[in-house]
Formats: C-alpha cells, sequence, structure tokens
C-alpha cells in the first residue's frame, strides 16, 4: 500500500475516545446538558455494532428493583470485591442505573413488564429484556444528535498532553491513509477493558471465541499509564465463568432456569465455596484440579419449553451457543452444560480495575475522564453502570468546554506521522504482530497466573513473567505493517504489553490472597486485612512503576484529587 | 469460530465490513475475511446482509461439528437457520419486541 500518511486535524469540545457502551451515554448527556458544544466520538469499529455490546446482552444485570436500595447495590458490590471499592463512585453509580434503564426503554429497547407497570426481575439486581439490538438503538439516539460527530473506523492510539493536562489525541483510520490530530477542551476515555493478555482457552484457530471482546485491546489502560495516570487495583483480575467451547454467558442458565454447579459425580458444590464471583470461579478450578470434573451447569431434566427459550435467549447474545446445542442434538435438557473458567481479563465494570478517578469521573491527569469498564475503583457497573457514568461524565465535561479547545503542537505530530511511515515501510522485521502476541500471552499464561497455572502465581514466577515481558515489548518495537489496520494491531499489541506489565506490578504488590482465583498469591495463601485493606496503585515515573497504596473511601467519605 | 461468504449469492453492498466490530470484513467483487481466526463470533455481519450469504460456523479446536448459522431480518423479526451436520436445518425466528424469558 501507499506508505505515506496524511495528517487531519480536527479541533471539538468534548472528545470521546471509544463510541461504545459509556462513550454514547456521555455524548447523549453532554448533548442534552448543554445548549452548544460540538462532540467527536472516535471509534474503531462503527458505533452500531462496537464493543461488549456488539453480539447483543441478555439481561440489564444492574439495576435497583422494588424494595432494595442504591445502598444495598454498594452492600453487594462491597461483599463481592472482599472490600475493597470505592463506596463513592459506587453510590454515585448506583444512584443512575434506574434512570439508565429508563433511557435505553425511552430509545425503544424491549423490557419485560410486570402487570403494574414495573420492569420484572431476574433474581434481585436483574431486569429482563430483550438486548440484541440494544447498540443499534443507542447508536441511532447518538447519530441523531446534530452536534456529535462520529469517526468511524479511526483507532486512537494516545494522548495528547500538555503539561499534565490531556488535550487531545492521535488517531489512525483503518481504511485510509490518515493521521489524526484530534484536539479538545475536554476527553473522555471509554475504550473499555482488555482482553488478550493472557492464552485464551481456544488458543488454535478459535482464539478470538472469548468472552471478552478481543478488539477491545486495553488502549485506554495503555495510554493511560503511559501519559502518567494513577491507576488502581490492575491486580483484580476478572475471570469468568462459561460455557465450555463457546465461552457464551452462564447467568442466563444459572438465574433464568436455576442450574447448579455439579461436578462429575453429580454433586453441588458451589455452597462449598462460597457465592462470590471469584469464590464461584474458584470452586469449579478447585474441583477440577482436584479430579471432580469435569463441572457443569444441571440443567438436565428441564421442560422442552425451557429448552427452547433458552436457545431463543441465547441467540440474541451468543449465537454460537445455540448453534453448538442443535449442531450437536445436545440441548441443555438432555446434556448438563460443561462449564470452565476463562483466561483473566482486566474488566473495571466487573472487577475494580482501572483509572483513578474523582467522582466526576476525572482522572490524575487534568480535562481527561474515564468512564464504563476502564474506570476502576467501581465493580459491577455491566450495561447501566456504564450508562451512569457516561451520564455523570457528560455533565461533568461542560467544565472544561466552555473554553476553546488548546491549539496542537504540529511538530509533534508530525515526527509520530515520520514514525508510523516507516513502520508501512520496514522490511528487515524479525518478529510479526501474531508472534509476539502468542508469545506474551504464553508467558502471561504461565508465570502471571493464567489458565493453565490454575490462576496461580508466585513472587518468582511473577519476577520471570516481568522480565520475559520487558524483553517482548522491547522486540514489539521493530515490527512492519502493509497497512493502518496492520499498524493498528502493533498498536494493540504494545498496549497489551504495557497493561501486562502494570498488572505484574500489582499482582507483586498485593502480598495476599484476598481473591481467589482473581489473584492467587501462592506465597501469601491468606488474606492479610492488616496490610492489605487497601487500594494498590500505581503511576509510571521515568519508566518505572511507582506503587502508591491508598487508603479505602468508605460509607459518606469521598476522594476528591 | 469464524463465518464464511457466499461469493454467489454477496452483492458487494458492504454492509457486513461496516458493522463488525473488529474491521475484519474487505470488499472487492465481493466481501471476504483475510484472517477468519480473528472472528469473535458475534454474528453482527450475519445479521446485517440483505442476501443471507454470511455463515457462521464453530472451529474443530473448540467442538465445532460443521453446523452453520444464517440469519435473515425480517423488520422486528429475526430469521435464524441452524443447518445441521446431517444436512437438516432447523428455523427459529426471534422476535425483537419480545424480552427474554430470563
Ligand atoms: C459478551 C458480553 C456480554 C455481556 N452481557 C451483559 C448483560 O447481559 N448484562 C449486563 O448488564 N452487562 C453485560 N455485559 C457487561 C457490559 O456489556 C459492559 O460492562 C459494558 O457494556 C461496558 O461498557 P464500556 O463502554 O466500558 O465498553 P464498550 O461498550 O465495550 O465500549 C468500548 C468501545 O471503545 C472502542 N475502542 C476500544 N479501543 C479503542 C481505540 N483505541 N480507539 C477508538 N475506540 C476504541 C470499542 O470498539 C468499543 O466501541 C456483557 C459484556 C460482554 C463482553
Ligand atoms: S461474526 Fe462478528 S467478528 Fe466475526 S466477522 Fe462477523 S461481525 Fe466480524
Ligand atoms: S452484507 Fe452480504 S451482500 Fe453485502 S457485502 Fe456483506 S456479504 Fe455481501
Amino acid at each position: 500500500m501507499n506508505e505515506r500518511l496524511t495528517i487531519e486535524a480536527i479541533a471539538t469540545d468534548f472528545l470521546i475516545i471509544g463510541g461504545g457502551t459509556a462513550g454514547c451515554a456521555a455524548a447523549l448527556s453532554f448533548c442534552e446538558s448543554s445548549a452548544s458544544g460540538s462532540v467527536l466520538i472516535a471509534e474503531k469499529a462503527h458505533i452500531k455494532r462496537s464493543g461488549c455490546l456488539a453480539a447483543g446482552v441478555n439481561a440489564l444485570n444492574a439495576y435497583i428493583v422494588p424494595g432494595k436500595t442504591p445502598e444495598s447495590y454498594v452492600d453487594y458490590a462491597r461483599a463481592d470485591a472482599e472490600g475493597i471499592v470505592r463506596e463513592d463512585l459506587l453510590i454515585t453509580m448506583a444512584r443512575g442505573l434506574n434512570a439508565a434503564a429508563e433511557k435505553l426503554e425511552a430509545l425503544g429497547l424491549t423490557m419485560l413488564k410486570n402487570p403494574d407497570g414495573t420492569y420484572a426481575a431476574r433474581g434481585t439486581r436483574n431486569i429482563k429484556i430483550n438486548g440484541e439490538n440494544i447498540k443499534p438503538l443507542l447508536a441511532a439516539a447518538v447519530e441523531s444528535q446534530p452536534r456529535v460527530t462520529v469517526l468511524n473506523h479511526v483507532a486512537v492510539i494516545d494522548y495528547i498532553v500538555r503539561d499534565d493536562r490531556v488535550i487531545g489525541a492521535y488517531a489512525i483510520d483503518l481504511l485510509k491513509p490518515v493521521l489524526y490530530v484530534l484536539t479538545a477542551s475536554a476527553t473522555l476515555c471509554a475504550t473499555g477493558g482488555a482482553s488478550g493478555l493472557y492464552k485464551p482457552n481456544n488458543p488454535g484457530f478459535s482464539r478470538h471465541k472469548m468472552w471478552y471482546p478481543p478488539f477491545n485491546t486495553g488502549a485506554g489502560y495503555a495510554m493511560g499509564i503511559r501519559a502518567g495516570a494513577e491507576m488502581t487495583t490492575l491486580e483484580m483480575r476478572f475471570i469468568a465463568l462459561r460455557c465450555k467451547d463457546t465461552i457464551a454467558p452462564t447467568g442466563t442458565l444459572a438465574q433464568g432456569v436455576g442450574a447448579r454447579q455439579v461436578n462429575a459425580s453429580g454433586e453441588i458444590y458451589e455452597q462449598k465455596y462460597g457465592i462470590t464471583t471469584s469464590q464461584r470461579v474458584h470452586g469449579t478450578v478447585t474441583e477440577n484440579r482436584e479430579g471432580r470434573g469435569p463441572c457443569a451447569l444441571k440443567t438436565v431434566g428441564i421442560t422442552a419449553e425451557h429448552d427452547e427459550q433458552l436457545q431463543r435467549a441465547y441467540l440474541n447474545m451468543a449465537p454460537l451457543q445455540t448453534l453448538r446445542w442443535l449442531e450437536s442434538g445436545e440441548t441443555p435438557s438432555v446434556r448438563n452444560v460443561e462449564i470452565e473458567g476463562t483466561e483473566p481479563y482486566i474488566v473495571g465494570g466487573h472487577t475494580a480495575s482501572g483509572y483513578w478517578v474523582s467522582t466526576e469521573r476525572e482522572t490524575t491527569l487534568k480535562a481527561l475522564f474515564a468512564a464504563g469498564d476502564v474506570a476502576g475503583g467501581a465493580p459491577q457497573k455491566y450495561v447501566t453502570g456504564a450508562l451512569a457514568e457516561g451520564e455523570i461524565v457528560g455533565k461533568a465535561a461542560l467544565r472544561y468546554t466552555a473554553s476553546p479547545p488548546p491549539a496542537a503542537d504540529l511538530a509533534e505530530a508530525e515526527s509520530l506521522r515520520v514514525a508510523l511511515e516507516q513502520t508501512l515501510r520496514r522490511s528487515d522485521a524479525n518478529d510479526t504482530t501474531d508472534a509476539l502476541e502468542a508469545e506474551m500471552q504464553s508467558v502471561m499464561d504461565e508465570y502471571a497466573g493464567g489458565i493453565s497455572a490454575d490462576y496461580r502465581f508466585s513472587e518468582s514466577s511473577l519476577a520471570v513473567a516481568d522480565e520475559k515481558i520487558r524483553e517482548i515489548a522491547r522486540r514489539a518495537e521493530v515490527l512492519a505493517a502493509a497497512d493502518t489496520r496492520e499498524l493498528a494491531y502493533i498498536f494493540e499489541l504494545r498496549e497489551r504489553l504495557t497493561l501486562a506489565r502494570s498488572v505484574i506490578a500489582h499482582l507483586r504488590a498485593r502480598r495476599e490472597t484476598r481473591w481467589h482465583s482473581f489473584a492467587e498469591n501462592t506465597d501469601y495463601p491468606e488474606r492479610d486485612d492488616a496490610n492489605f485493606s487497601v487500594f494498590v496503585n500505581s503511576r509510571l515515573e521515568n519508566g518505572e512503576l511507582k506503587m502508591i497504596f491508598r487508603d479505602l473511601v468508605k460509607v459518606g467519605e469521598t476522594y476528591e484529587h | 469460530m469464524s463465518i464464511e461468504i457466499s461469493r454467489e449469492k454477496c452483492v458487494a453492498c458492504g454492509a457486513c465490513a461496516v458493522v463488525c466490530p473488529g474491521t475484519l470484513i474487505w470488499v472487492d467483487a465481493a466481501a471476504y475475511i483475510k484472517t477468519p481466526d480473528n472472528c469473535w463470533g458475534c454474528a453482527s455481519c450475519v445479521k446485517e446482509c440483505p442476501r443471507g450469504a454470511i455463515r457462521l460456523y464453530l472451529g474443530a479446536d473448540a467442538g465445532g461439528r460443521g453446523g452453520k448459522l444464517s440469519a435473515r431480518r425480517d423488520g422486528a423479526l429475526t430469521h435464524w437457520s441452524v443447518e445441521k451436520p446431517d444436512g437438516k436445518t432447523v428455523e427459529i425466528t426471534v422476535d425483537s419486541r419480545e424480552s427474554n424469558a430470563y
């Protein structure tokens, strides 16, 4: 291809990086709360079907059902995270959950209603919907806003920073050779979490048959780490318990038809290990390791009607699971659904990993906000929590958008262009992006607690992981790309490597085991409340990660920078 | 898992390439996926195709047995069809105006 890149500069009031759940919500909230001001969304895919919501979702997992309160939601999230949460972030998020659900209904999402008009609950925190078209509905709402411009198929690769303030971002177009210089008065990072750091369940041809989107590569975390933003709780990895092979969600089976976790001899083992998210994973891992597997969700014996409803429900969110049932003839009423733990992900919407933010969701870098899976401190956000955080940022950004966007330094953009063109022209690369990605995933798997290590690690294995990741990162500096899509793959690999180093540093710093499987340290197998009822945070300073231990933010307290 | 696109059915409208969350589909005389092992299996392209030209399958390494899943949209209805390895086809219609039962 043409190895020349053209520079295009665009200035906006409010730049949103990632037009996913939180990003779309922030755009809508900004427009509702202001009479003027422009919004620019830079999205690496197309907002109609990008990020976590692409395939559709099953339910709204975070909702305050009648009889419950935002405070009781906070209690649940705190207990599930064994205390390591920011209560100020959780409560401000929880207070926005129901409004977010109502907004989705107003956009046209199908919600199941009780005769009295309230939403039909599934369990104590979920409500039932048809979530197949949730992303197209959000996207259409955003596209109908005259003040919003969307750049689809544009991947952001770095922030533009002046004196500790983020004034925009650099991005590349995946469809044409263009380097964008985007400047903004306020910027939101809403790039979601990160998959692909660890070797996946199916490392061969089906390597991307994973739960978290393989295209959420941790760009937001990595850009923040590089720019010196403070990050929190990256050691609290998220491991999902999923249907074997297809890695489809299990909540519908567990909550929908009440399927319990059973081992090979049919014993229900879930009570033995506890019911927090991490304990459920740990139980399955332990049953397998001790020879009592394979483990499954007990579905045999459900009615034909349940069977058929499940096939439909999965078509609305994980259609390959329905294909799997039908092509094998082994539908859930005939055969229990085998389950396994996924590779670890970094996902601030399920656990608490991500940017260390103020209650307005501003990061430690001025004028940069974070919302959704990329923002830390507040686990159990799910769809409605990501929307609620986007809503908060859409209003908070107004503080900056009154003044015009700062000008970019075009000399810096020019040298970036030269460096990118060099990668497009290079013919002497020894490694390929794919090979280094596989190598990184093997290292993380073996030495930093991946699937094959039963999620366990030790001080010495983490030291090896750190050394090897640094070495792979050096090699990743010399890679070749034939076009801007391949250039984006190189950036994705580098993002993952940057994040992997930080994850390793966090795993090393929390010298205890508070969450089984999520952070299982074999040198420190017990929970240590005396020393570790704190946040483990980090910041990159002069090329080295500095660890920072911060006090918990308890009920009624707030943290501001 | 991945997708396969029928060159016979495809009219190169590009709709699938627009929505793929991984930007994996290319279009010349017909659409094609360059790196099938990068596919997430989300079915966005399958549902978008006006010609029913795209079929989703589960890779053998993830237990796939050769079945194929395709879809046809008709307003609020999505007609899914599963072609089983024995040649039989199962159709399931889902209405987006109806909530999941679970
Ligand atoms: C398969 C799956 C099923 C789920 N099911 C449910 C459910 O049933 N109920 C529920 O409540 N929650 C569910 N969740 C959780 C919920 O969907 C997420 O927590 C939430 O959507 C996250 O929102 P987000 O905005 O942080 O990320 P996303 O919605 O993923 O948005 C991130 C966006 O950033 C873009 N992006 C990434 N990198 C870049 C870059 N470098 N440049 C530009 N753009 C970039 C991505 O393409 C994407 O559009 C599910 C999650 C997954 C993965
Ligand atoms: S199934 Fe999803 S990831 Fe795969 S090609 Fe189609 S749209 Fe892209
Ligand atoms: S949507 Fe269907 S017809 Fe259009 S390019 Fe894709 S495969 Fe071809």
